[in-house]
């Protein structure tokens, strides 16, 4: 919901509902990195209230449009860190399993030495007391 | 008397070429930009930033993040990644995003939990009311996005509520019994309680709590998995005997996210630090440095051999630093180390309950904070 003028549309509030700090930091955020903002900031008007309002001044653009373009680079950023993600966890995963395979063969190596050894001091025939 | 050389210097002149003119901000805003310093008497000065891009326009800096740096700065490190637990590093990004992940984790993140309990038999010690409550707070291992959510109009079925029995018994002369989750039975035929009806003379089903269309086991996703606790080793009750304890009930979990309750929290805990940064501002040597390296209950400080017999102090694990100030209480020191922390570093640990692997839960993070953002978009065209 937008609470505007209908003169000057670079000037607005808007209530997100449903949403609290999680969203409304990160849109405040995106927005001031926006050189078009003057003034961007968010509060919730009550704690029992599931809302919050986003107040978005603009140099002149409509603050309607800023606060959908702050949404929409948000989510790309988003998009971004989870791909990011997914391939760490993906390079890591098969890190993991190389280092697996490889600490496998090296006990198998020893172990298998370890028989080469003892079947040689067996063959050899040596008494032990 | 204005020489040629005079002219060809007035011509060239630029007041921004003269090596005394300060260009960019100030080398305390510079470290403010990015950093967080601890100071000793526990005031942590200047935790806020300026994010609001013109904060810098006098100085000629321009303050926005450039989106194509962001793509191309930001980095993820997985430190170590396992079926519960998860640490990794996210290097380049605002703390805005850090704590919108953490908060969606915590409280957003759906999970199945076990929402209703209907007790038919209960002498054990713990009264009907507590024990529901233990069992709802057990972790389920079913992900939860098999699932729908169970609304007020819907009638309880096999896509929206996993059911499990408890039937415990402890007879006289045996000795004590610890009932454990793993005594939680899945049901994937749903409720076995008849429910009561009026008319007893109709000759169809008779009615239980849920109406499942068909067995959940016969569903490919769980035909080899059966669905149980996450541990099968909390304990849920105690029954003595001689006193005849018996239990038995049903559990009934459906969907739901941890702002309802917390019982739908799919982490134990997520959280997030930011990287600390140690520094040696001066030398640290000889005395100094065994008494900084002694000083450290985390280890952080090194000595460094210097060759005859002088030894100086070096930053060995920063990593390892919980900015806990023990370095800079003697005043000897306290000029000489600096605790810093990195502000677009964050070290983002995720506790797993088991319904998820840790960086599923962190994928799915991602993807509601996506949706909350496209909701918002929507809302405004």
């Amino acid at each position: 919901m937008e609470h505007g003028s209908f003169t000057n549309d670079s000037h607005a509030s808007f209530t997100l509902a449903e949403e609290d700090h999680t969203l409304a930091n990160a849109v405040r955020f995106m927005l001031n990195q926006d050189p078009r903002v003057t003034l961007a900031g968010y509060s919730i008007p009550h704690p029992s209230l599931e809302c919050v309002n986003v107040r978005v001044q603009t140099t002149g653009d409509p603050a309607r449009e800023v606060l959908k373009d702050a949404c929409q680079e948000l989510m790309l950023m988003n998009r971004h860190v989870r791909s990011v993600f997914d391939k760490a966890v993906a390079e890591f995963k098969v890190k993991q399993a190389r280092l697996a395979t490889e600490e496998e063969k090296k006990t198998k190596a020893e172990e298998a030495e370890l028989k080469k050894q003892r079947d040689l001091l067996a063959s050899m025939d040596i008494e032990s007391d | 008397m204005v020489t040629e050389e005079d002219k060809i210097f007035a011509k060239n002149f630029c007041i921004d070429d003269l090596p005394d003119v300060p260009a960019g901000l100030p080398p305390h805003l510079k470290l403010k930009q990015n950093r967080v310093v601890s100071k000793k008497d526990a005031s942590v000065v200047d935790t806020g930033d300026a994010i609001y891009s013109g904060s810098y326009v006098s100085s000629g800096v321009d303050n926005t993040m450039k989106l194509g740096n962001f793509y191309e700065d930001f980095k993820v490190d997985v430190i170590s990644c396992t079926e519960t637990d998860m640490e990794f590093d996210m290097i380049g990004i605002d703390a805005a995003f850090a704590n919108a992940f953490r908060r969606i984790l915590i409280a957003e993140v759906p999970s199945m939990a076990i929402e209703k309990v209907l007790i038919a038999y209960n002498t054990s010690l713990i009264v009907d009311e507590v024990l529901a409550h233990r069992i709802g707070l057990i972790p389920i291992a079913a992900d939860p996005r098999l699932f729908e959510y169970l609304t007020e109009t819907d009638q309880p079925n096999e896509k929206n509520t996993i059911v499990f029995k408890l039937h415990v018994k402890c007879p006289k002369g045996q000795s004590r019994l610890h009932v454990l989750t793993n005594e939680l039975q899945w049901l994937p035929n749903g409720s076995e309680f008849l429910k009561e009806s009026g008319d007893s003379t109709s000759t169809s089903k008779p009615k239980t709590y849920t109406s499942f269309s068909c067995s959940q086991d016969s569903l490919p996703e769980f035909a080899d998995n059966p669905i149980t606790p996450s541990h099968l080793d909390i304990l849920i009750s105690k029954l003595s005997p001689g006193q005849v304890l018996k239990l038995k009930l049903e559990a009934h979990a459906v969907k739901g996210i941890g702002k309802t309750h917390a019982k739908w929290s799919p982490v134990g805990t997520a959280w997030y630090r930011m990287l600390p940064e140690v520094v040696l501002l001066g030398e640290v040597e000889d005395e100094k440095a065994e008494r900084l390296v002694k000083t450290c209950p985390m280890n952080v400080f090194d000595i460094e051999d210097m060759g005859n017999g002088r030894k100086r102090a070096t930053v060995a694990q920063p990593r390892n630093c919980t900015l806990c100030k023990e370095c800079i209480r003697d005043h000897d020191l306290v000029d000489l180390v600096d605790l810093r922390s990195v502000k677009d570093h964050f070290i983002f640990k995720v506790e797993s309950t088991g319904s998820l692997p840790p960086d599923v839960l962190f994928t799915e993070a991602v993807k509601i904070l996506e949706d909350k953002c496209e909701r918002v978009i929507a809302d405004l065209s």
